[in-house]
């Protein structure tokens, strides 16, 4: 049993939800990357998302797509990042998982990105540019590591297709609110609730729900119908405030510190 | 009554697979969000060419809207100057828009109103693509969104003019290095948000798929015809053909008829930049590693962490870190040889074409016309060599005009 499927396990236990940030690797720095996700681990956040900045992202929005040039920019390297992920996952209880560009583990090989990914404790990967079709390999190679591969369902993808989805991934489902790509939204596609109550009916896996998601209201609809929310670009666009300056960033740890707290209170209130 | 210009069974019928895989290379890397999209166009395309309605509507179009057959013509004086095999140059620069892209883009518009899709978007780098999607989408009434990147609209004024004119909206790619490649992201952004009623027209044989396999498939035509000339004038095929690579549109179309004749040689030709540095150049297959871009794996300039390198051509159409799945499995299986053209190879050429044949051909088409004549050079007098003359130089004059100031004033 992964880290992932023993945090749901206990949620579920619990009756509560999961609320799963979102912080790109090296955005300033990665030292403030450890930073954050310390912040955010105390705060009782239940899993992040550990963004590897990557140059062409085609299902990221503005917010991401310019932290993602902010770090490589900054010289963000992947063994950079592991690293700091090592040194941060032994000392936080929340679960890690990568969101990463199938262009960069195919670099790197899949045996190899796998083997760095656990050294560093990482506990899962969600490759938005792999579908279903492409994954049997990398798929078969997670479930012998018991190492998380979370794949994605959309609002277009066909019901018979979303059934196929579901028997592939491990740890989460991850479903995507919109027909988009990554940033806030005001508003959530009005029939959201009833394609992941359909969900719930084909598949036990945990259902977790991103893109969009950025405010109290959109907590308030989905905590009942969902297993956990995943929020990025409203995070993202905080940390874009940081700098390399400590007072500052402090101001910046503390700004995503609340806005978290509000998010987790709202989830299991 | 067959069909002049429209895809026929392919000589290698089985590629790509199932999976879109020409060997190892193609398939699909994008979000789920696009894969319903991609299923129905590859279900509608390989109806459509069922559809002898569709079939003759396109026929027509590619007979009287762009002037096919597009000829096939001897190159008198070029081949004088080289004292080498003939030089015969296919001219696509002759097509309605100046280049073999309309070939593309007309199937592809149709195959939108088919698909019952309501607006058209499309990225480019020379322009000549977008001119092309924007005359197809003002042919057919479809609103049309060019994305096309900032440095791209600076060095090709004129297409963008065009565009306009066409009524097309154009949206400047302020990321990245502001070319080829930032636009086909943010294409592919709109499209992510879009994609129910928007069909994305794919400008080369790049991308998921079924693209490289529809985009192949109407600019075989360009081959095909290449084959039909060679017979009637020389009662058989040249004794090879020469196109350049950016995305490899041109050159797969014209090459992809000629896999099967095993004996006709096939020069695929890169932009070899300024230099063999990386970042200096964008030559994938000469370069390159296979890896994933834009939906594809193939060839494709990178780093060791799967970063795609910066990449540099004086040519904005060749200037992209990627190239077509099949071009890689070409590669891979050795059917056609790729060499690589420096900008200032690609600009003397275009100087000489100009001055001995009267055609200014486009910056894009300068390297196969530079590397074409050093296939001529090594083959004897009565041998024949074609190169696919891709596309018309006018949108490139202001740009060639100022990389020769600045190569004059340049302090040695
Ligand atoms: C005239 C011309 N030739 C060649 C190209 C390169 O594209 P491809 O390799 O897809 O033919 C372009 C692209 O813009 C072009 O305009």
């Amino acid at each position: 049993m992964s880290a992932i499927d023993k945090l749901f396990m206990r949620l579920k236990s619990e009756g509560k939800k999961a609320f799963m940030p979102f912080v790109t690797a090296g955005d300033p720095s990665l030292e403030f990357t450890a930073a954050m996700l310390k912040r955010l681990d105390a705060e009782g956040c239940h899993l992040a998302e550990l963004g590897i900045p990557y140059s062409d992202p085609i299902a990221d929005g503005p917010v991401i797509q310019a932290s993602y040039t902010r770090s490589l920019n900054g010289g963000t390297k992947l063994s950079g990042i592991f690293s700091m992920a090592c040194e941060v996952t032994a000392e936080i209880s929340m679960p890690i998982v990568t969101m990463v560009s199938y262009a960069i583990i195919y670099r790197m090989g899949i045996d190899e990105y796998l083997r760095q990914a656990i050294a560093a404790g990482i506990s899962g990967a969600i490759v938005p540019d792999m579908p279903v079709d492409e994954s049997d390999e990398l798929a078969a190679k997670c479930k012998l590591l018991d190492f998380s591969l979370i794949q994605l369902i959309t609002p277009t993808t066909p019901r018979e297709r979303a059934v196929q989805i579901a028997e592939q991934t491990t740890g989460f489902i991850y479903y995507v609110s919109v027909t988009g790509i990554t940033g806030e939204r005001t508003e959530l596609p009005p029939d959201l609730a009833d394609n992941l109550k359909w969900l719930r009916s084909v598949t036990d896996l945990p259902i977790c729900v991103g893109f969009g998601i950025s405010k109290l209201e959109h907590v308030e609809a989905l905590k009942s119908v969902a297993d956990g929310l995943i929020v990025g670009s409203a995070i993202v666009r905080r940390i874009a405030a940081a700098t390399n300056e400590q007072a500052e960033n402090e101001d910046v740890l503390n700004d995503v510190g609340e806005f978290s707290q509000g998010m987790l209170t709202a989830i299991n209130a | 009554m067959s069909s002049h210009f429209l895809p026929q069974p392919s000589p290698d019928a089985s590629l790509p697979d199932e999976k879109g895989r020409f060997g190892e290379f193609g398939g699909r890397f994008v979000p789920e969000t696009l894969i319903a999209a991609l299923d129905q166009l590859e279900t509608e395309y390989f109806q459509s060419r069922k559809d002898p309605a569709f079939q003759a509507e396109l026929d027509i179009l590619l007979r009287d809207f762009v002037g096919r057959p597009s000829p096939l013509y001897f190159a008198k004086r070029l081949t004088e100057h080289c004292g080498g095999a003939q030089i015969w140059l296919k001219r696509e620069d002759l097509n309605h828009t100046g280049a073999h892209k309309i070939n593309s883009t007309l199937g592809q518009a149709l195959l939108t109103i088919r698909m019952g899709k309501k607006r058209v978007i499309a990225e480019t780098g020379a322009g000549q693509h977008g001119v092309a999607t924007a005359t197809a989408c003002a042919h057919f009434g479809l609103p049309c969104v060019i994305y096309m990147g900032e440095e791209d609209i600076r060095r090709q004024q004129p297409n963008v003019q065009s565009m306009k004119m066409l009524g097309a909206e154009i949206c400047p790619v302020t990321s990245g290095s502001r070319t080829l490649r930032d636009a086909v992201n943010q294409a592919m952004r709109d499209w992510m948000s879009s994609v129910e009623e928007t069909h994305y027209i794919l400008g080369s044989v790049v991308g998921p798929h079924p693209f490289p396999l529809i985009v192949r498939d109407y600019q075989a035509v360009i081959g095909r015809e290449t084959i039909r000339q060679s017979q009637a004038r020389f009662g058989r095929l040249p004794d090879a053909v020469v196109a350049c690579v950016g995305g490899g549109s041109n050159a797969a179309g014209m090459f992809y008829p000629f896999v099967a004749e095993t004996d006709v040689p096939l020069v695929g030709v890169e932009a070899g930049g300024e230099s063999d540095q990386p970042g200096r150049h964008a030559s994938s297959l000469t370069f390159g590693k296979p890896g994933i871009l834009h939906g594809s794996f193939s060839y494709v300039l990178q780093d060791e962490d799967g970063q795609t390198d910066d990449v540099h051509s004086a040519s904005a159409g060749l200037d992209y870190p990627g190239v077509g799945p099949e071009h890689s499995h070409w590669k891979s299986t050795g059917r056609v040889e790729y060499r690589s053209c420096r900008d200032n190879e690609a600009l003397a050429a275009f100087d000489l074409v100009a001055r001995n044949e009267g055609i200014l051909p486009a910056l894009e088409t300068s390297h196969a016309l530079a590397k074409g004549m050093e296939v001529a050079k090594e083959r004897g007098k009565d041998e024949i060599v074609v190169i696919c003359l891709s596309g018309r130089g006018d949108k490139d004059a202001g740009e060639i005009q100022r990389l020769k100031n600045e190569a004059a004033t340049r302090p040695n």
